[in-house]
């Protein structure tokens, strides 16, 4: 039974509807959330919101990697203009002060893709 | 300014400044509202007259300055062999020599200057010329073959250049100079003396301080008579005894002349009369006239200048020559003669080695050291690159100045120029726009050759070019010059390496291609490049398994994507042309779905405000009507902007709409290194802009003129000339070939005009890969577009006929119907625009969700 909302998954889709190095946006209790497959098949999810556009679009950028001090980093970039997001962390790459909330997510037993409560908070934009 | 009420500019001469009046002219866009006309009394178009002497050497073809005869702006008309006969300022009119009245708004007098001939007896006997044209030099060629012996009258720069070409021809030449030295005007007593010694040893003979009394002969030359000399035997005399400016127009027109003779101009190079504007040799700015070019073309540029309202002036010339006369280099710059009040010369003279130096050097303000304000070179001149800019700028000498002229042997001690310092004094460039041309962000030159063809520096006389390449060397030493230009860091490849592969490999996959020749898993800069290069080389569907995540979000979802998150929808117009029934299509779409409409730029109308979700019904109503995709999402080919042409234009000589037509769906969803977009005018008024666009197409009445490389946006930039008069399917062959080439070629977002900028050759080269076909890649590139039509599929209905592809376009994945709150909008002006964002919404409790929450 539901204690605490960290333990509450919303089931947004099968696995095989998001696309490797793809995304989609699916609705988590009232939120926008981005959720993320990497080519190896890890999943993250991301506030939908571009702080910088100040649109929701994060779910619709370009997933891919980036060297950071000697480690490879897997981000997305804002399809509006371009800033690139850490998927792990929700920090942005191009900007130390700004980070966007990351959620909990997982992949049910059935294949299906669920996302919890958020896990970092992300900077007030 | 409408094109039928342009106002007209008549230039009078096409010398040297005439021709680089009418480029500045071109470039600068004066002929968006002036026709200009150009009446040059010589036979042939200008011509480099600084290389006069090489002539001989390698015939007038290669001193032209204008090799096809044409201005490729049809906006400028060439009248050759006529000449300007008189000016009426009172009615604006000039009179031509073949009777021709022109009527003009501006008048610009570019006559320049004619040799001054003593007025000694025998001086129109055959065998005397003068040395200034062209046609001068075939006289005095074919007068030469008949003779042994030559005089030229006059020592000054010009007089050995013509004693120079008399020896060359194979004459015995003798110099006869009034003056007690060789070039009196630039160099002093000393240097004058180094100097002759150099001529005689070649064989010349020098009167110096020799008067000439008359020329001897009866029917034809036959020699020189000397006061106080022998008389010298010569069948050949040359005058060069200096120039006079062509002023007579002005004088008999009633204009201001200056003393000492030339059209006196103020410092916008205006005449008395506010309409007549003077430049080169024939002006006399401030009272004093030019002999030299530079001044003339800074002149040039000051007149456009204030033909459009900018601010330029002339305020005096650099008079600095540096010159090799007869294999001897002569040079003198500044205050050559030392007439500064406090002036000392530093004299370095070696007369083994025939080497004579000279600095002239002042106390600067402080009294702490000197500057560097003249000087003269003879013999060796090569650290007159480093020395006149140090006169331009004032530089502080080092402690021993002397070191900057001593033989390179004993160590020439490295110069930093200041950034003001004006090295190339032709083109008025200074070494900081060098060193921006080498450092910019934007297309950075890559070496002195690109600098020169980019700045203008070193394009005239040459005399700075060893600067410039050493201004350019030194910076990328500084910088540690590795050459980058890998696309990103995870392909050190450019676009055109990259294009290869791919056609080399065969590959279609990204994963195949990051695989076998990059490192990580891309990024938002390779995957778009490789997916337009797929693009291009397969013909797929944009949205195939595994290419949509590498497309940026306007080819993902083949629609642009706006402020707030939503799309617009801009279907194909092709030409601009539209039924009334399509129009009512677009209106009633645009009316169902609340969509903001808009005439676009580029002749076509777009929809905007299409949330994701709504775009395929949306499209689906349009491709039912007819309407296909208008690829305004991609890199590839936007609009073929048309004008109505000869079917309605009573001027219209072809019928351009329907060569954009064609155009625009034969080059539709061609995928390209960044868009291309196209114009078709029906006549030279050019009402489709077609010479803004990276291909443009002018009728002309015997076929098309085809234009390339232009552009519009944030670096404007006029089509070029590649070919005139074709017929349609010669047109459709060049233009399939240019395309191509580009497309293959290209960088990353390099649109056509910088990219024929990069292209070692320019326009030469485009030219020759696509009319010439020097590569012999013709037909393969000719092929290749044939398969991408062949292969022209409408991205939108293929899309509406596939579920997968369809199944992205939803706002949730797990809440289909439910649209993203965080989209809003406003009214304006009757239509929606997107509301402004507060950050992020959270949607009640009570909405329903696609899918139950579940826990674990
Ligand atoms: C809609 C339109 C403005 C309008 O309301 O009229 C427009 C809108 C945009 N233009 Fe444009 N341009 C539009 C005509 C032009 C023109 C005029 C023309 O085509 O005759 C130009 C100058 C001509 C040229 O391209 O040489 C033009 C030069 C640019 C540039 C600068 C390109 C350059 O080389 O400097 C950009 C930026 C870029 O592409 O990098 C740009 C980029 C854009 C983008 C894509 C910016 C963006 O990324 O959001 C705009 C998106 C359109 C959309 O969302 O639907 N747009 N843009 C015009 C659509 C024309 C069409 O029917 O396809
Ligand atoms: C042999 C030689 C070597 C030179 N070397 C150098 C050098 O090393 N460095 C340097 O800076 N300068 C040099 N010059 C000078 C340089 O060539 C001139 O400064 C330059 O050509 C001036 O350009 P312009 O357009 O004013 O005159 P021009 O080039 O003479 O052009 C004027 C044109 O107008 C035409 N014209 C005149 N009257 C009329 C009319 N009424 N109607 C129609 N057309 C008319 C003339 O036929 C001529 O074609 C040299 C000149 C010569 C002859
Ligand atoms: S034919 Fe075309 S370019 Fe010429 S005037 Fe008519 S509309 Fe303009
Ligand atoms: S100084 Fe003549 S080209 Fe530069």
């Amino acid at each position: 039974m539901t204690t605490a909302p960290a333990t509450t998954y919303t089931r947004v889709c099968r696995l095989d509807d998001i696309q490797r190095e793809g995304g989609v946006l699916a609705l988590v209790a009232g939120e926008a959330v981005a959720v993320f497959r990497t080519y190896d098949d890890r999943l993250f999810a991301l506030a939908n919101y571009d702080p910088f556009s100040r649109a929701s679009v994060l779910a619709r950028g370009i997933v891919g990697t980036r060297t950071v001090g000697g480690d490879e980093v897997t981000f997305v970039a804002s399809p509006m203009h371009k800033q690139a997001f850490d998927l792990s962390t929700g920090q942005c790459l191009d900007d130390a002060a700004v980070r966007v909330p990351t959620y909990d997510v997982r992949l049910g037993e059935d294949g299906t893709v669920l996302v919890g409560g958020r896990t970092g908070g992300g900077t007030s934009s | 300014m409408s094109p039928h009420h342009r106002k007209t500019l008549v230039v009078a001469g096409h010398g040297m400044v005439g021709h680089r009046f009418v480029q500045a002219a071109i470039e600068r866009g004066l002929t968006e509202t002036y026709d200009v006309v150009v009446v040059g009394e010589e036979s042939r178009a200008a011509y480099d007259r600084v290389a006069l002497t090489s002539f001989f050497e390698v015939g007038a073809d290669e001193l032209s300055l204008l090799p096809g005869g044409a201005y490729d702006d049809p906006r400028v008309r060439l009248v050759l062999g006529t000449s300007v006969d008189a000016v009426d300022p009172e009615t604006r009119t000039v009179l031509l020599g073949t009777g021709e009245v022109l009527v003009y708004d501006e008048l610009v007098l570019a006559t320049g200057a004619t040799p001054f001939v003593p007025s000694v007896p025998g001086r129109d006997l055959p065998g005397c010329f003068v040395y200034r044209t062209i046609e001068d030099l075939e006289a005095i060629r074919d007068a030469a073959a008949t003779a042994t012996v030559g005089a030229v009258i006059g020592g000054g720069l010009l007089g050995l250049e013509a004693a120079n070409a008399l020896a060359q021809l194979g004459l015995e030449t003798h110099v006869v100079e009034m003056a007690p030295r060789l070039m009196a005007v630039q160099v002093d007593a000393a240097g004058g003396a180094t100097l002759a010694r150099h001529v005689e040893k070649l064989g010349l003979t020098v009167h110096t301080g020799a008067m000439t009394e008359g020329v001897l002969g009866e029917d034809r030359v036959t020699g020189l008579q000397l006061r106080d000399a022998e008389p010298i035997e010569a069948q050949v005399v040359v005058f060069s005894a200096g120039i006079r400016p062509r002023d007579a127009l002005a004088r008999d027109a009633g204009l201001d002349l200056a003393e000492r003779g030339g059209v006196l101009v103020d410092e916008r190079c205006r005449t008395s009369d506010p309409h007549v504007w003077a430049i080169g040799e024939c002006a006399a700015p401030g009272g004093r006239m030019y002999g030299l070019v530079a001044p003339g073309y800074a002149m040039a540029e000051v007149v456009v200048d204030a033909l459009l309202g900018g601010p330029g002036a002339f305020t005096g010339a650099d008079m600095s020559t540096k010159l090799k006369l007869l294999g001897v280099d002569v040079a003198s710059f500044g205050d050559a003669h030392a007439v500064t009040e406090g002036a000392l010369e530093l004299v370095f003279s070696d007369a083994v080695a025939g080497h004579y130096k000279k600095l002239v050097v002042l106390e600067n303000e402080a009294g702490d050291g000197t500057v560097l304000i003249g000087g003269v070179l003879v013999g060796d001149a090569s650290a007159y690159g480093v020395l006149r800019p140090m006169v331009a700028s004032g530089l502080e000498l080092p402690a021993n100045p002397e070191d900057l002229i001593l033989p390179a042997s004993r160590g020439v001690p490295e110069i930093g120029l200041p950034d003001e310092a004006v090295v190339c004094s032709c083109n008025n460039v200074t070494k900081a726009t060098i060193l921006d041309h080498v450092a910019r962000e934007d297309e950075p030159c890559a070496d002195a050759t690109c600098v020169t063809r980019c700045s203008g520096a070193g394009s005239t006389c040459g005399s700075c070019k060893p600067t410039v390449k050493k201004i350019v060397e030194d910076h990328f030493a500084a910088v540690g010059k590795v050459v980058d230009r890998s696309l990103c860091e995870h392909f050190s490849l450019t676009r055109q390496e990259l294009f290869d592969v791919v056609a080399v490999h065969g590959y279609r996959t990204f994963d195949e291609v990051v695989g076998g020749h990059g490192t990580g898993r891309g990024c938002d800069v390779c995957k778009p490049t490789v997916a337009s290069i797929l693009a291009s080389q397969l013909n797929g569907h944009v949205l195939e398994t595994g290419h949509g995540t590498l497309q940026d979000t306007n080819d993902a979802y083949l629609a642009n994507i706006q402020r707030n998150g939503t799309y617009s929808v801009m279907p194909r117009i092709a030409g601009g042309e539209v039924t009334p029934e399509g129009l009512i299509v677009l209106g009633e779409v645009a009316r169902d779905f609340g969509l903001y409409t808009k005439i676009t730029g580029g002749q076509r109308i777009d929809l905007m405000g299409a949330r994701m979700e709504e775009l395929p019904a949306i499209w689906r109503r349009l491709v039912d009507a007819g309407f296909e995709s208008g690829h305004a999402y991609g890199k590839s080919l936007r609009t073929v902007k048309s004008c109505v042409g000869s079917t309605w234009c009573r001027y219209g000589v072809q019928d351009s709409t329907s060569l954009a037509i064609m155009l625009e769906n034969r080059y539709r969803g061609l995928r390209s290194p960044h868009k291309i977009k196209g114009g078709v005018s029906g006549c030279a008024r050019e009402c489709a802009e077609a010479r803004a666009k990276d291909f443009g197409v002018i009728a002309t009445e015997k076929g098309w003129n085809l234009y390339v490389g232009g552009n519009g946006g944030a670096t404007p930039v006029h089509a070029v000339l590649l070919a005139g008069d074709l017929d349609t399917e010669t047109l459709v062959r060049y233009l399939d070939r240019y395309l191509m080439y580009y497309i293959r070629t290209a960088d990353r977002l390099q649109r056509t005009a910088p990219w024929m900028a990069s292209l070692d050759g320019g326009i030469e080269r485009v030219r020759a890969v696509v009319v010439e076909d020097s590569l012999g890649l013709g037909s393969e590139l000719e092929a290749a577009i044939d398969a991408h039509v062949d292969g022209y599929f409408d991205e939108w209905r293929a899309t509406l006929d596939d579920p997968d592809k369809l199944a992205r376009f939803v706002s949730f994945v797990n809440a289909p119907d439910v649209p993203d709150p965080h989209i809003t909008f406003r009214e304006e002006r009757g239509q929606p625009a997107p509301g402004d964002s507060d950050g992020p919404v959270v949607l009640g409790a009570t909405i329903g969700v696609g899918a139950p929450a579940v826990t674990s």
